[in-house]
């Protein structure tokens, strides 16, 4: 047992990615990166890794095999065919090293934090007890363990705060160097070990087992130590595996009919391509490799490793690839409305006053009343008057003899009174209050006031229309008497926030629904979803209607999206299909939803299915444009097997390619640098645009499909006129 | 008129007569396949054979539903042609040899109908009425039932039950084939084809030698060859033959029978999956590939500059003068694209790339519109591969018709499409790798090895028109071919089925703006590109051998 304590140095803050905009933006390419990776590639060479991949493990075979001959025949040909088979395998490779790199990386930056510490353990600790305390390494605790931490330590384990309340600093883990605030009960006492306790003293009880900490999860998330093919990945390789097998076969079977071709023709001499004994080798081998789908069966880890690498920058952990796939078959959306849609809390939008009184003059008492309320609320209406009556906000100490009412929750109002002669007018003393339209009309009637039926109408409207109400009430005491009045109304509601209609308009356009989720009741629901634009809303929602509503739509096959951070979110976060944990949330939560956002913003559940779309959409982008490929490498190679055979396939030689030794060479070549010239492609994500499916397919299409006819072409003609001056090629 | 201008009458006619009758014929299918009452006669079929027509099947059940019929339909007519000689109505002929019976036992039931044997020379009226003609019924109608439990995996949610294959069976015989049959033969009769039991006539020629002419019932087989794309002909000339086809328009209606059933079903589909305009779009996919391929037939044979071909004005050798060059090239395409197989002319005779293009009909797996019932699976789960790449590109796992397109349903797609281009290719390779297979070849170069391959894209896709040229009437290519046929029908069926047992276990995805729309032009246009490429790149380095190395000139 030691008793050093080992400090985690301060981690550098991940870079974060430019998050302006709502379009999925991706990672670029370092081209420094290639190079650093090229032994992580070489590495992979090693057939017992490579079998994982079936279309690579083909190619490294015939490049082995061409290597045999090329030993044997000593052409330059062959070398060069040789060389560039290999370096295929080692771009396939190198894409995928390159995107584990990025990983890798960010592991580095968390296996920093988990450097070990000594945790201060209390023995046999319960409630309002002192406890012994022992030093004990963090790799030894147990579940259930109690620990203290105090300021400037780093929590040993990931537990929840039991006692105490804290500030800590989780940049470890989030990037984020603001301090948050932990405490014991409630929905924030969520700690993560490897963060530091930045003041005060807390008692964590652990609830992870050693070495299942939230880091070491991450870990092995951002390294894809244990990443396992998703489902579509699955049935992505099924087709690339059965193409892969009608091209061998295609092949293969070719073989006994070139033999009989050339042996109805004596008089041809063997070429390069032919001789008696069929196709060479070397020809039969680049022609497999040209046809099987080698560009996307490259790739397809690739892409799939720089999905989940493009959540790790929004700082959104998966905790499966399944995940992030099942983001982009989303069909409904849960929002809940505050903090997602709203902003947190309500603010003051109107002021309405009640008889004859000024509006002005209401917005100034309001604001007076106002200014000892640290509510929110209370500092909405404050701006509210800055900002459309331009009152400028005084301090209270400007303001002689004033005796401020804080709010608090028994009074439910908050208020002034200020003596002698305030803003000229004759009255002695004034007196303000602003609150619940009850209380302030009870204040004003204890006053001997009089509250007018107009104040009743006012307030019912606010009601109905989904915002909250709140009453200024005055009462002057002057030397004659004092009188008790009714000013006006204050309008609160809740704001939502900006760009939210568009993005909510894009979701409907990727045909997602949206269905906010909120406690409030249906009026006022409604109104806030009417100005949000979502398509439906669940009004006075509990936890259980939540989770019968994602039942409901999961019945009806659609697949389910939803954020939560509470206890009682768990279940329902388990049963959705997406389910995203706020990083602030309980450890529950964290364990049931698939994936953890540890900037904690519910919005981004937005930016997520975004993510998952445009992975498969890469997928089936670069699937294409691999199949489509094969017919200009046909044009290539297949001419220049026979041409000596039968002359009139020379027609078939649209491109003009110089010789059939180059033209056979160039599709070799064109087929391994595709490769290169895709990882940056593969490693971004294609571009995505919400729209709908019918335009992103024709836009898509028309890049991939049709350009992955045409390019071809243009790449090997290009590459054929450079290889023509290889002497032995020509 | 010219010949071309009656070529486009003959093709725009037939076009015409397709879509005025796809609707109301597939609505009638529609209503057969989903009806829920028996007819009298089929009541006593169900208890003849000890069934109940009302208890459904997973698709396990019914794939060995089809096996088991199919088994002993083969048993049945292998033994059947063995015993001729002792049966009535044999004319004489001797019990038919066993590798030729094994041969057309199989392509009888695997509504190939490749003959082996000359029909006039080898069978009597009683092999060819109760055992032959037996089978394009109910071949067809197997067919036929396996495409509606096909269907049934997208019409149905949440189940394990696809239909019953002995209910399908029995109403595709008696509702749909019986009642056209009758009346298509009464045309044809009209037409001049013969149907009698008359005795072979011996003539005296004009050349002073003696020919023997054998009648029979000829009109009847006849019209369920079209009709059920069987292609197996009374007569060793089969539609070439003027007592099975004696005229132009006679030619018309075989080719509107051959055609009819296949571009009906794809709105007997869109009717069962409660979308008409899903069943528009595979009928669209079908016609466009079929109407491509009719073209390209005709001007490779109208506009071919041989010297003979330019000298006539067309490529007129193998073809009967009666129907022309242009109406026997569309009669190619068609028995070609569809699984019939019959033939009017000699496509060995075909200009190279004319005879080109019937194999790339076949070797598109038969699917545009296909043979009854398999040219509507086929196309689907062409729709399906299709789907799965295109749905990646919207951004979901792919969907289509609400059913999600994942690991075990792309794991039958691929199966299914594999298994056609195996049989074709290793079958040809071997071939050809074996010297005793290579004397079968009427002709040497390209064009023998032409003659190969087509004798395998024609069994493996159980299409049985043969290119001629090649003597298949040897133990080897009946037993290679024979294994080809079997393979080639029942593997894919077995995936077909499995593929719709997965599909009818979902629950259908709502439709939404996210959903890749597969009823517009652009998935039809995707669905005929993904097709040709993919068909085109499996057999390009055969075809570049046989037709192209033959049919490209300098």
């Amino acid at each position: 047992m030691t008793t050093q304590t080992i400090h985690a140095s301060p981690a550098p803050e991940p870079s974060r990615p430019d998050s302006s905009g709502d379009r999925v933006k991706g990672g670029l390419l370092d081209p420094k990166m290639l190079v650093r990776s090229l032994p992580d590639a070489a590495r992979k060479l090693n057939p017992a890794t490579l079998w994982r991949n079936p279309v690579m493990l083909i190619v490294e075979v015939g490049a082995v095999w061409t290597t045999v001959l090329a030993v044997r025949e000593m052409t330059a040909f062959a070398w060069l065919i040789t060389i560039w088979l290999w370096l295929t395998v080692v771009f396939a490779n190198l894409a995928e090293a390159v995107a584990e790199g990025r990983g890798k990386a960010q592991a580095a930056t968390l296996r920093r934090a988990k450097q070990d510490t000594v945790a201060r353990r209390l023995v046999g600790w319960r409630p309002g007890k002192a406890a012994p305390v022992e030093n004990v390494p963090a790799p030894e605790l147990r579940l259930g363990d109690h620990v203290v931490v105090t300021a400037g330590e780093i929590i040993p384990g990931d537990g929840d705060v039991v006692e105490g309340v804290a500030s800590v600093d989780e940049s470890a883990i989030t990037g984020e160097s603001a301090p948050v605030i932990r405490e014991s009960g409630g929905d924030r006492s969520a700690v993560t070990g490897g963060t530091k306790v930045l003041s005060d003293r807390i008692i964590v009880k652990i609830t992870q087992k050693p070495g299942e900490s939230f880091i070491d999860r991450m870990i092995a998330l951002v390294e894809g130590a244990n990443r396992q093919k998703t489902p579509n990945e699955i049935a992505l390789n099924i087709l690339l595996a059965a193409l892969t097998i009608i091209f061998l076969i295609a092949v293969a079977t070719m073989q006994p009919l070139a033999i009989y071709s050339k042996a109805g023709n004596p008089g041809v001499p063997n070429t390069t391509a032919l001789d008696q004994n069929g196709v060479t080798g070397i020809v039969l081998v680049s022609l497999v490799v040209c046809l099987i789908p080698t560009t996307i069966g490259a790739l397809l880890s690739a892409i799939g490793i720089a999905g989940m690498d493009r959540l790790v920058q929004r700082n959104v952990l998966a905790m499966s690839g399944r995940a992030v796939e099942a983001a982009g078959d989303v069909n409904t959306l849960l929002l809940d409305k505050t903090g997602t849609i709203t902003l947190g809390n309500r603010q003051a939008a109107e002021f309405i006053p009640v008889g004859d009184v000024d509006e002005t003059a209401l917005a100034d008492a309001a604001q007076l009343s106002s200014l000892a309320d640290e509510t929110p609320e209370g500092r909405s209406v404050v701006v509210f008057a800055k900002q459309r009556y331009g009152l400028r906000e005084r301090n209270p100490g400007e303001l002689g003899h004033a005796s401020w009412v804080a709010f608090t929750a028994q009074t439910r109002m908050s208020g002034v009174d200020l003596d002698g002669d305030v803003d000229g007018s004759s009255a002695k003393d004034r007196s303000l209050r602003k609150g619940a339209a009850t209380a302030v009309a009870d204040w004003v009637r204890g006053h001997g006031g009089h509250v007018p039926p107009a104040m009743g109408d006012v307030v019912d409207g606010i009601s109905a229309s989904g915002g909250t109400p709140l009453a200024v009430g005055e009462v002057v005491r002057t030397d004659a008497g004092s009188t008790a009045r009714v000013l006006g109304v204050i309008h609160l509601k809740d704001v939502v926030k900006q760009g939210m209609r568009e993005r909510f308009d894009h979701m409907r356009a990727m045909g997602i629904r949206t269905v906010m989720v909120t406690g409030d009741n249906p009026l006022t629901a409604k109104a806030i979803a009417d100005e949000a634009g979502v398509d439906d809303f669940l009004s006075e929602a509990k936890p259980e209607d939540k989770m019968a509503l994602i039942k409901r739509e999961q019945e009806g096959g659609r697949l389910v999206a939803m954020t939560g951070d509470g206890t009682n979110d768990a279940p329902a976060l388990a049963q959705a299909d997406v389910g995203v944990a706020m990083n602030t949330g309980t450890s529950a939560a964290k364990e049931a939803g698939n994936m953890v956002d540890l900037d904690s913003d519910p919005t981004k559940l937005i930016e997520i299915v975004e993510i998952g779309k445009q992975l498969l959409i890469t997928r089936g982008a670069l699937t294409t444009f691999s199949i489509a490929n094969d017919i200009a490498k046909y044009f290539a190679i297949i001419p220049a097997m026979f041409v000596a055979l039968f002359p009139g396939l020379d027609a078939l030689n649209i491109m003009r390619l110089h010789s059939p030794q180059s033209a056979i060479m160039s599709a070799v070549i064109f087929n391994a640098i595709v490769i290169i010239a895709l990882i940056p492609l593969a490693l971004r994500g294609v571009r995505y645009r919400p729209s709908s499916a019918s335009k992103l397919l024709s836009r898509n299409l028309y890049v991939y499909g049709l350009g992955g006819i045409i390019a071809p072409f243009i790449g090997i003609k290009v590459i054929d006129s450079i290889v023509r001056f290889i002497p032995g090629i020509s | 008129m010219s010949s071309t201008t009656a070529g486009i009458l003959f093709i725009g006619s037939l076009v015409i007569a397709l879509v005025a009758v796809h609707r109301p014929f597939g609505d009638y299918m529609y209503r057969v396949f989903t009806s829920t009452r028996h007819l009298r006669v089929e009541r006593g079929l169900y208890r003849l054979i000890g069934v109940n027509p009302d208890a459904e099947q997973k698709w396990s059940v019914y794939a060995r539903s089809v096996l088991a019929f199919s088994l002993v339909s083969v048993l049945f007519l292998y033994a059947f042609q063995r015993l001729q000689g002792y049966l009535l109505l044999n004319l004489g002929f001797k019990g038919v040899p066993d590798h030729i019976a094994w041969n057309t036992a199989i392509s009888f039931v695997t509504n190939t109908n490749w003959q082996a044997y000359s029909g006039e020379s080898t069978m009597g009226h009683l092999v060819q009425m109760s055992g032959l003609a037996v089978q394009n019924f109910v071949s067809a109608a197997v067919g036929i039932a396996v495409a509606m439990a096909f269907v049934r995996g997208f019409a149905r949610k949440k189940t394990d039950e696809l239909g019953n294959f002995w209910t399908d069976l029995v109403r595709a015989c008696v509702r749909v084939l019986l009642p056209i049959a009758a009346v298509a033969a009464i045309v044809l009769i009209a037409g001049g084809a013969v149907q009698n039991f008359a005795d072979p006539h011996t003539v005296h020629t004009v050349a002073g030698g003696t020919q023997t002419i054998t009648g029979g019932p000829v009109a009847s087989q006849e019209v369920i060859k079209e009709l059920g794309t069987n292609g197996g002909g009374f007569y060793n000339a089969n539609s070439a033959h003027p007592f099975e086809n004696p005229t132009a328009w006679t030619n018309w209606i075989e080719i509107f029978l051959l055609t009819m059933i296949a571009f009906s079903l794809p709105r007997t589909f869109g009717r069962m999956v409660g979308d008409k305009r899903q069943g528009y779009a595979i009928v669209s996919v079908m016609a466009t590939l079929a109407v491509l391929s009719v073209i390209a037939i005709n001007v490779a044979q109208l506009a071919h500059h041989g010297t003979v071909p330019t000298a006539v004005g067309a490529a007129a050798e193998g073809t009967e003068t009666r129907f022309g060059v242009s109406n026997s090239a569309t009669f190619a395409a068609a028995t070609t694209l569809t699984s019939t197989g019959a033939v009017n002319s000699f496509h060995d005779s075909y200009t190279s790339l004319g005879g080109g293009v019937t194999m790339l009909n076949m070797m598109l797996g038969e699917v545009a519109p296909g043979g009854v019932g398999s040219g509507l699976y086929g196309m689907l789960i062409l729709a399906v591969i299709t789907v799965f790449v295109a749905g990646l590109m919207v951004g979901r796992t792919p969907e289509y018709l609400g059913k999600k397109i994942g690991g075990r349903e792309m794991k039958f797609a691929s199966m299914y499409f594999l298994v056609t281009p195996v049989i074709v290719l290793v079958g040809t390779a071997t071939a050809m790798a074996m010297p005793g297979q290579r004397a079968s070849m009427l002709n040497t170069g390209p064009h023998g090895l032409s003659e190969v391959l087509y004798a395998f894209t024609s069994a493996a896709n159980n299409n049985g028109s043969a290119f001629a040229g090649l003597t298949v009437n040897t133990p080897w290519y009946d037993t290679a071919l024979g294994l080809a046929m079997v393979f080639g029908r029942f593997l894919p069926m077995v995936f077909a089925l499995a593929l719709a047992g997965s599909l009818a276990r979902q629950s259908p995805t709502p439709v939404s703006e996210g959903t890749l729309p597969t009823h517009r032009p652009l998935f039809v246009g995707m669905v005929a590109g993904v097709t040709l490429i993919l068909v085109g790149l499996t057999f390009f380095p055969a075809l570049a051998l046989g037709p192209l190395a033959e049919g490209i000139h300098q």
